[in-house]
Order: structure tokens, then sequence, then C-alpha cells
């Protein structure tokens, strides 16, 4: 089995968010099937930097599939072919020498493209800030034991609360709706008793902030689930749509 | 000038309840008449913006990442210590704080940790309240499991994304101080320089990364949590944004930079693959409660692991730790995998790594219960080598991954700049030589959430600060130095790329200020980083402008204070002749080889003034003086 594969990118390029996009093609040669996709690019940008050209711009930072903050579509897919894994976290093993690879940023009407592959996923910090927290200032707090919580109960929290707010999930759905990234967050604190005094609270306000920046609706697709690199379940927008239901029937909030 | 690190009088257990009471109070009503500023959005400063903001103080927070719940303590796998004792296994306040003041080789301050050690227990009920989703036991109360360095269990998790979960519940709190409009929250702005007027912090410097403009801000302190320098190496577990560049343009305005040479390998990495690595990526320690560490008994056998049978295998840390074993600190278990590799022992394409294995463990436990424990390490240690660790041992090697120096700060995380406060990794106060593992998400958040809130206080309580606005004149110079150095970076078009540069450096670091040091190689070190830096400066090729977004200029604005910064490590690696944590010179060390300290000569904090880029910088000494704990040596057997 050879180590090395051939390759030819096509790239999203776009110098600012309201200039005119086009693909561009390169061709990406001796690419070791150790590398992750993020190094791939890091090779590219070497050799155009060295031509005298601007090297693709995209997001990433950890490199280790936990931040969030990489991400592009490969192939018409979020993150990549990989299932449950950040395109930081996805190898050049999975490719095969010859393939062709068309590579655009996440699109959403909600996310604007900054540069190349990097878009302005800002709007999900505020969708958080309308109501992702429990109202509980620093000092004060019982002792952590105070209240049991099952384990069962602890790990389907967890399991929403692995949610990295990478955005693929938005860019995955024909709707570029947030439901999966929103039910994550209003499911992983409604689950937890400390979350429960403002879970009526919570699930309006943030589904209304999601309207208003011009996040889709939810028509259950399941495309998010399919392509969220954490795996988070469409449970989470079914205990959403419960949350908000209840909410909008009983609670006093408007 | 004389260091002094205001620690206050009186028994350990009473200094900081003391101290709470004579720090001066800001009345709630004029809290709001003061701005702070924080640069950082990790467990330090997540937490240091929503606490002050609680508080009533005017926040600006800035971070690099396009939001600030990725900064790269979100990456921390393993758990967070305290003292909870809730297993009632001997575990207390008093044992945390020796553990601590041990595990990093006795060259931290008894007072700060000690301090740590108390409020490690109020960050525990503040997450849970917060609704971070710790394990829990079947009854539902809190499970631990135990880390290196400890014989407690005192570490709390959530899976293995411990510091993600902390980190949310830090960003959950900042978010809603920024829809109380309470912090004014500046993502993708990267600090580029401190603004000095009147010898007090009263500003920075950032550059919008996305627009390029560049942007004054004033305030009335400024708060550094910008996390370490470990990528000083290139190579290490830290993100590819972590840098040096705010701390060391505070270091060149006037903060003293403690304890450089004093950084973090990690033992369990996965291994480094070819010459394009971007990064390392850890295995969490908390791998080495269940998996035990072994390579061949014989140098040169290549056979894979399966078909070298137990007797012809050597698993040395149970070997030579019996009572610690596959637990001892971070620093032993790395120096010892470097030495079995060194002996021609080590695995794999690269001979440069050790096996983790966990047959025994899958054996006895069961494949469900290793997965329900580790499932989502074995998950990523596949996506990334291509291997399945519930067949084949793990392959580790030790990487770079946290970094014990930082800015000097005093009891109240202040610097030697009034004004400048420093919380977490970028600060050097709590870990001494050496940081045992779940500590460094307990300093974080213990510097931002029950800390900075009180000691920022008395500094603006007792302060006389004018009102200062950014159009002062230092506001316009200090912009303008940026500038002028951002041209300059955009102007040499050269022929070797950021990235090479910086590739070459760390090679540098590597090879000589790495695991094991030694006199003639630090000095060889030092020539090698004068002629690299030279080098950048004539022949480094920035693509692009400085009026976008521009990664690579971003990169190199990095790497050329790297360039600088590590030739401080050098200096500081020479300047203390003995061995101690993570700094081992190898003329310094036991018949055993473990690190041997000069306690007579060395036992205090090495801290640095800058004089000049190519001028001896100036040292400073503060004594450690060690009252509740003798200073032994270290011993895990």
């Amino acid at each position: 089995m050879t180590k090395a594969i051939n390759l030819t990118l096509k790239v999203w390029r776009q110098q600012s968010p309201n200039s005119k996009g086009r693909l561009e093609t390169y061709e990406a040669n001796n690419i070791s099937k150790d590398m992750s996709f993020l190094e791939m690019l890091d090779v590219i940008n070497e050799q155009l930097t060295l031509e005298g050209k601007e090297p693709i711009a995209f997001d990433h930072d950890c490199r280790e599939g936990i931040c969030g903050q990489c991400g592009s579509v490969i192939n018409g897919r979020p993150h990549g072919p990989e299932k449950g894994t950040t395109l930081c976290q996805l190898h050049m093993r999975h490719f095969a020498d010859g393939d062709t690879l068309v590579i655009e940023p996440f699109r959403a009407r909600a996310f604007k493209v900054i540069k190349d592959l990097a878009v302005d996923r800002s709007p999900l910090d505020k969708i958080v800030q309308a109501g992702g927290y429990i109202s509980m200032n620093t000092g004060g707090a019982p002792d952590g034991n105070a209240i049991p919580i099952s384990q069962e109960t602890a790990e389907k929290a967890m399991d929403a609360a692995a949610c990295i707010g990478c955005g693929a999930c938005v860019a995955a759905c024909p709707n570029a709706s947030a439901m999966l990234f929103v039910s994550a967050k209003v499911s992983h604190m409604g689950l937890l008793p400390q979350g429960r005094p403002e879970a009526a609270k919570r699930a309006l306000a943030m589904v209304r902030i999601m309207d208003e920046l011009c996040f889709g609706n939810c028509s259950n697709e399941r495309e998010c689930e399919a392509e969220c690199p954490k795996e988070i379940s469409i449970v989470n927008i079914a205990r959403l749509n419960r949350e908000f239901m209840k909410a909008g029937v009983f609670s006093e909030h408007d | 000038m004389r260091l002094d690190a205001k620690i206050p009088a009186g028994p350990l257990a009473e200094k900081w309840d003391k101290h709470r009471f004579e720090l001066k109070l800001v009345n709630p009503a004029n809290k709001r008449k003061f701005t702070i500023i924080v640069v950082g959005t990790g467990l330090a400063g997540g937490s240091a913006s929503a606490t002050l903001a609680e508080l009533g103080y005017n926040v600006k927070t800035f971070c690099i990442q396009d939001s600030p719940r990725r900064a790269h303590s979100i990456a921390a796998q393993g758990g967070i210590n305290a003292a909870k004792n809730y297993q009632n296994d001997g575990d207390s306040i008093w044992r945390l704080f020796y553990d601590t003041v041990k595990g990093g080789d006795f060259r931290a301050r008894e007072a700060n940790v000690y301090r740590l050690a108390q409020v490690s227990n109020n960050i525990i009920d503040q997450c849970v309240a917060q609704g971070v989703p710790f394990a829990r036991e079947y009854g539902g109360t809190l499970a631990n499991r135990s880390f290196g360095g400890a014989q407690v269990s005192r570490t709390f998790y959530a899976r293995g994304q411990t510091g993600q979960q902390l980190l949310l519940g830090a960003y959950s709190a900042l978010s809603r101080q920024i829809a109380a409009g309470k912090v004014e929250m500046f993502a993708r702005r990267e600090m580029l320089d401190l603004v000095v007027i009147d010898g007090k912090a009263r500003g920075i410097i950032v550059r919008n990364l996305v627009t390029g403009e560049m942007e004054s801000h004033a305030a009335d302190a400024v708060v550094l949590c910008t996390g370490g320098y470990g990528n000083a190496f290139f190579l290490s577990t830290n993100a590819m944004a972590s840098n040096v560049t705010a701390a060391y343009r505070a270091y060149k305005r006037g903060a003293m930079f403690a304890n450089p040479c004093f950084t973090q390998i990690h033992p369990t990495c996965i291994p480094v693959h070819g010459t394009y690595q971007s990064k390392l990526t850890l295995m969490s320690e908390s791998l080495r409660n269940d998996g035990r560490v072994w390579v061949p008994k014989n140098p040169g056998d290549t056979r894979p692991p399966h078909q070298i049978p137990e007797s012809e295998r050597d698993y040395y840390l149970e070997r030579k730790y019996p009572s610690f074993g596959n637990l001892v600190p971070r620093d032993v278990a790395s120096r010892n995998a470097k030495e079995q590799c060194d002996s021609g022992k080590g695995v794999g394409e690269t001979a440069l790594a050790v096996y983790l294995d966990f047959k025994d463990a899958i054996d006895r436990d069961g494949r469900d219960v290793i997965e329900k424990k580790y499932g989502n390490l074995f998950q990523m240690y596949e996506k990334i080598t291509g291997e399945d660790p519930y067949q084949v041992p793990m392959m580790i090697y030790p990487a770079v991954h946290y970094t014990m120096g930082g800015l000097w700060v005093d009891y109240n995380l202040m610097s030697t700049l009034d004004g400048l406060f420093v919380l977490g990794e970028a600060n050097f106060s709590d870990h001494g030589a050496n940081r045992l593992g779940a500590s460094a998400l307990m300093q974080g958040l213990a510097d931002g959430y029950f800390v900075i809130p009180y000691t920022i206080g008395g500094y603006l309580a007792g302060t006389s600060l004018p009102d200062v606005t950014a159009d002062h004149p230092a506001f316009t110079s200090t912009a303008a130095e940026v500038n002028s150095r951002i041209g300059k970076l955009l102007s040499i078009q050269g022929k070797r790329t950021v990235d090479d540069f910086h590739r070459h450096l760390g090679q540098i670091m590597w090879d000589y200020c790495g695991m094991a040091r030694n006199n003639a190689g630090l000095e060889k070190a030092r020539t090698m980083i004068r002629e690299l830096r030279a080098e950048f400066w004539e022949n480094v090729l920035v693509p692009g402008t400085g009026n976008d977004f521009n990664q690579s200029l971003e990169r190199a604005g990095r790497v050329a204070d790297f360039l600088e910064f590590s030739e401080l490590m050098i200096v500081d690696a020479l300047a203390r002749q003995e061995s101690c944590g993570g700094h081992f010179n190898e003329a310094y060390q036991t018949e055993e080889n473990e690190a041997l300290r000069d306690d007579e000569n060395y036992c205090h904090v090495a801290a640095w003034n800058y004089t000049g880029v190519d001028s001896e910088p100036e040292f400073f000494k503060e004594p450690l003086v060690f009252e509740n704990v003798e200073l032994t040596q270290r011993s895990y057997k």
C-alpha cells in the first residue's frame, strides 16, 4: 500500500465578505496518508506562499477535534465524509489516489464568509447570550453533592453538552437551521435540576433569537445529526420542542 | 528593585482569610466607574470576565479565536482536582497543598499553593451550580478518579472532556454578562502591545484580525489570561494560535518574566509521524490509571507487540517506582520514556515511542468498562493513527504540553507593573517546576473566580488613577510602533515561510532545551537562535497585506516574538545550575537519574527584567521560604 496520494483540489476563494468568490483548482501531490486534512492544506499553503500567492484562509485552532473552530464542506459534506469527525481529525488515509475534492466554506444565511473558507459564526454566540446559561453568580453555590443527579441524567446531559459549536449542523441543514445547536444547549441545561428554574424562559428566548438571526426552521431532514462531528442526537430537538411547547402553553413568559 | 511577593503574615491556613479582610473594598456604586480589560477567554479569562462583571465592573474582554468558547483550556481532557475528600481516602486541603508543592519539586510559593488548595472546593461547587455535567456515581453523587502524583482520588471529570465542560461553564457565565451589557466582547482581536502610562498598565493595542485595523482600548487595569508559551517548540499539544506575544509584549514593557525554562513535557502523547506534522495530540494522563507502560527488554526488538512474551517486556515504571507505578508525575514519566528510547528500546516506525497497553485492564474489567471510561480517547487515537487501541497497545511519546513559567506575579496576582494582573498559565505562580495532572484547570478557575475579584479591588481602591482615554499620546505612539513592526514583516519578502522558521526554532528548542539539557547544548542553542532570528528579519516571506484577514501575518508576529523569547528560556535554563521538575540539567542528577535539586543555591524564583533584544536581561531573585513543608528529595518509589 502506497503511503502517498495525489489529489485535485477545487477550493473556494473569496477575498472579502462582499466580493465575489470562485473555485480555484490546485494539485495536491505526494500527500502522506498520515496527514490530517488541515495539514494537507498547510502543505498547499506553504507552496502557494513560496509561489508568491496568497494562501487559503481557513479557521482552525486546537486540531484535536474539540474547539469547534475548524470546518469546511468537503464534496458537499460539512467536515468531510467520515462520521463523527471534525475536519482537523479527518485523515488523508480516507481518500484515494486521484480523488477530486471540492472544498467550500460552511454556507448559511446567518454565516457570512470572511475570507475563503473562514466564516463568521458569531450568531451562535448571540443565541447563547440570549439564555444558554444558568443564572448563578460566582460564590455562594451549595456543596457539589447537595443535589444528587442520577448517573443516567448526568450522562444524557453530557451527551448534549458535548456540542462544540462548530456550526456544521447549520451548514448541513437545507434550511440552515440552528435547531440542533439550540436543542443541545436547552437539553443539557434542562435535564439538570440546576437548569430547571429557567428552562421555559431559556427555550423561548433561544428559539426567538435564532429566528431573528435568520436561521431557518427545522423540517426534520436529520442532516444535522448525520453531519455532527460529536454525533449530537436529534432526540435533543424533540426535547427542545417539548420544552418550547410547554413554555408556550403553561409559562407566564411571552 | 526588590521583588516583594506581598505574602501575608500569619499561619499558612489563615493567610488568605486575613488578606481578604485587609484588602480594601470598592464600594458597589463605585465599581461601575472602573473599566477592566481582560485578555484571553480560557478558564482564567472567561471566569475572571464573568465574575468581575457580576461584581459591577465594566469589563472589556478580548480573544483571538472567533468565539470566547474556543480557548485552548477546552482541550484539557482528564479532570480538575479538589480537596473535597468525598472518597474518605485521606484527602484534605493540606494534602492537596503538599502534593502540589512536592509535585512542583519545591519551587512554588507555599502561600499561593495553599490558597489554591483552599479554593479548590469552591470551584467544584461553582461549576456544579452552573450546570457542568460532571461524572456521577449511581447514587447521584460526584465521581472521582485518581491522577498522576497523588495517592488519593480527588479528580472530578466530565468524560474525557473536562476542560471543555468547565470552559463552557465559564463561557455561559460570560455570555450572561455580555447580554447584561456588563462585558463588551471583542473576538478575533490579538493583543499586540501593552500601554503603560506613569508606570501603570492602562490599556492595550489590539489588531482586528478580520479588518487588520489597529484598535486602542484604555482601562484602569489590565488582566492577562493569555496562556502558555509551549509553541516556542513549534510542535506541542497547544492550539495552533497559542502564543507568547501578549505576555512577551508586557515583559518588554516592564513586567518581569519568571522561570521561563520551566516547561512541562507530557508523557502520553501520540508520537510524531512526519515533517508535515503541525501539532501533537495528548492522550489524557488518566489513561495511566489502567494502561501499563512497557518496552521490549531487548534493544532493537522489532516484533509486533503481541509477539513479545511477558517475560521479554519491561514495565519499567512499575519496576522502578513500585508505590506509584504508572502514576508517577509527568516529568518522571517523560524522562523515563526518553531514557528507554535512548537506550534503543523505543517501538514503532521511528523507535521514538513506548507502549501504553490496556490488555490487562480489558481482561480484568471488560471492554465495556474501559470504553465507558476512555471511549472518546480511544476513538481519537484511532482516528489519528488508524490503529485500534482495544486490539493493539497505544504508542505514546512525550510532547511539550504546559509551561509553568510565566509573568512574575505577587500574592495578589499583580505583575511587577502596577495594574497589570496575570492569571492562569500565563503567570508562574502555583506549579513550581512541574505541574501535576488536573491542576491547571483548578488554577485557571481559582485565579479567575476566586482570587482576582478580591485582589483587583484592593488595587483599584488603593490607587489613584487619573482618567485616561485611548487618545492619550501613549496609545498613539504604541500603536505606531506596532504598525511599523507589521510594515516591516510585510516588507521583507524573503525566501523562507513563517512556518519554516517556526519549525526550525522548535527543533533547536526540542533538541537543546527539551526533556534533558546541558550547558554546552544550551550555549549552542543560544547562538543558533540568535542567527535564526537575524535571518528571520532578513529573509521571512509574509504574503498579503496588513489590511485584511491575513493568517500568515498573524503567525509572523508570533514567531518573531518566540524567536526573542526562546533565548530568554535558554538564559534562564543556563542560570539555573540544578535540576528540578521539568528542568533537567544532565550534570545534576541522582544515582538513579532523578532530578537533583540544589536547595542551598537555587531555592528561588528567577525573575528576568528586559533590557533590550540583544542585551542580557537583568536577573532578580525571589527566595522561596518553606515554613510548612520540609524540602526532600522527591521520591515516588
